[in-house]
Parts: C-alpha cells; structure tokens; sequence
C-alpha cells in the first residue's frame, strides 16, 4: 500500500519534470519545480513510513518550508531581477 | 478496528496517490500558465492532505502523528501562498491570464491544434 503510494508519487515528480523541461516561460518552470518539491516533501515521509524511520518526517517538515523559501526567492529574482543585495 | 485502519489508510493512500497523477496530468495538459496552477494546487490540497491523512491513520506512535499534522499544517500555509506569488510575478512579468496561449506555450497551443 505504502509502496504502490510511493511510486505513483515518484511517477507523478517524473511527469512535472517534463513541464519543468518544456515550460516556455520560466514562471511555468518554477510552478512545476514548486510542485515538485511538494512532492518530494510527501516522498520523504513516505519514504520513512517504509523504512520504518520515523526521523524522516523531520526532514520532510524542513523540506516542505525550503521549497516555499526557494520558490519565492525565485520568483523575487524574476520579477526584480535581483535578490536585493546593493550594487 | 486495525482491519478498518488499515482499509481507510490504505484507501486514503492510494486516492492521495491518484490525486497527485492527476494533478501532474494537469500541470502538463493544460495550455497555459494560469491553468496549470489549478492543476498545480490539486496536489498541494487534495494529494498531500489525502497522504498525510493516510499516513497518520498509519502512525504507530503520538509524535509520528503530531509531525505529520505540522507537515499537513505548514502545506496549509504555504501552498495557496505560493500558487498566489507564482501568479502574481507572471502578471507582473506580461503574461496575460485572458488569451491562453497568447504568448506563453504558443507553439504548445498549434502543436496541440495541429
């Protein structure tokens, strides 16, 4: 059950990939990256439900909070073309 | 009572799993960018509260279940606030939500007429 999860998962990151490789604007790239961290978020805790670890939840919980960080740093970067650091 | 646990978990496992292929079929599929990000948040919402819910029927131990609510509490948050920011660059960086296909995915759109 849990392993049926994971790979319909771990097909589904596959498939935003390929979003991330077409997407024709780099705003469709970074929606299919943010995706597919959230994804990986839920990978990593299913990953630790079937190795039987229950310290995987914490790496998930930081995951979950690193790809919101890194998918608006991205989007700052985009629409100011800079990260606020002065010239 | 663990039989049940387990047919609900399991049932909640696999519709969460579904829900994510098809949000992934959305972000894919759809023509432009405003579209995707209705697939997009389907697994934000429906998949990973689906999962989490799965996996908290599954958990053997209080804290498991206490980190997985954080998980689904943090999501919570952070996911409809991403899906704004995305939309909110790409108006501010031209894109134009009321003709898809208008400048974004152009040669998608005749791919997929043609």
């Amino acid at each position: 059950m849990f392993s049926l999860a994971t790979l319909l998962v771990v097909i589904a990151m596959a498939m935003t990939l390929i979003r991330a490789v077409r997407g024709p604007t780099p705003y469709d790239r970074i929606l299919a990256v943010n995706v597919h961290g959230t994804m990986t978020v839920l990978l990593i805790a299913l990953a630790g439900f079937l190795t039987d670890r229950p310290d995987f939840l914490d790496l998930s919980l930081a995951y979950a909070l690193l790809n919101f960080v890194g998918t608006l740093a991205a989007l700052k970067f985009f629409k100011h073309g800079h990260l606020g650091e002065e010239q | 009572m663990s039989l049940a646990l387990d047919i609900l978990s399991g049932a909640c496992l696999f519709v969460g799993a579904v829900l994510m292929i098809v949000s992934a079929l959305g972000v894919i599929r759809l023509p432009d960018l405003f579209t995707r990000l209705h697939g997009a948040s389907i697994a934000d919402t429906g998949g990973a509260f689906l999962l989490l819910i799965g996996m908290i029927l599954q958990a053997d131990s209080f804290l498991v279940g206490i980190k997985l609510g954080l998980i689904g509490i943090v999501l919570f948050f952070t996911a409809p606030t991403a899906s704004h920011a995305v939309a909110h660059a790409a108006l501010i960086g031209g894109l134009s939500p009321d003709d898809p296909g208008a400048n974004q995915g152009r040669e998608e759109a005749e791919e997929d007429r043609a």
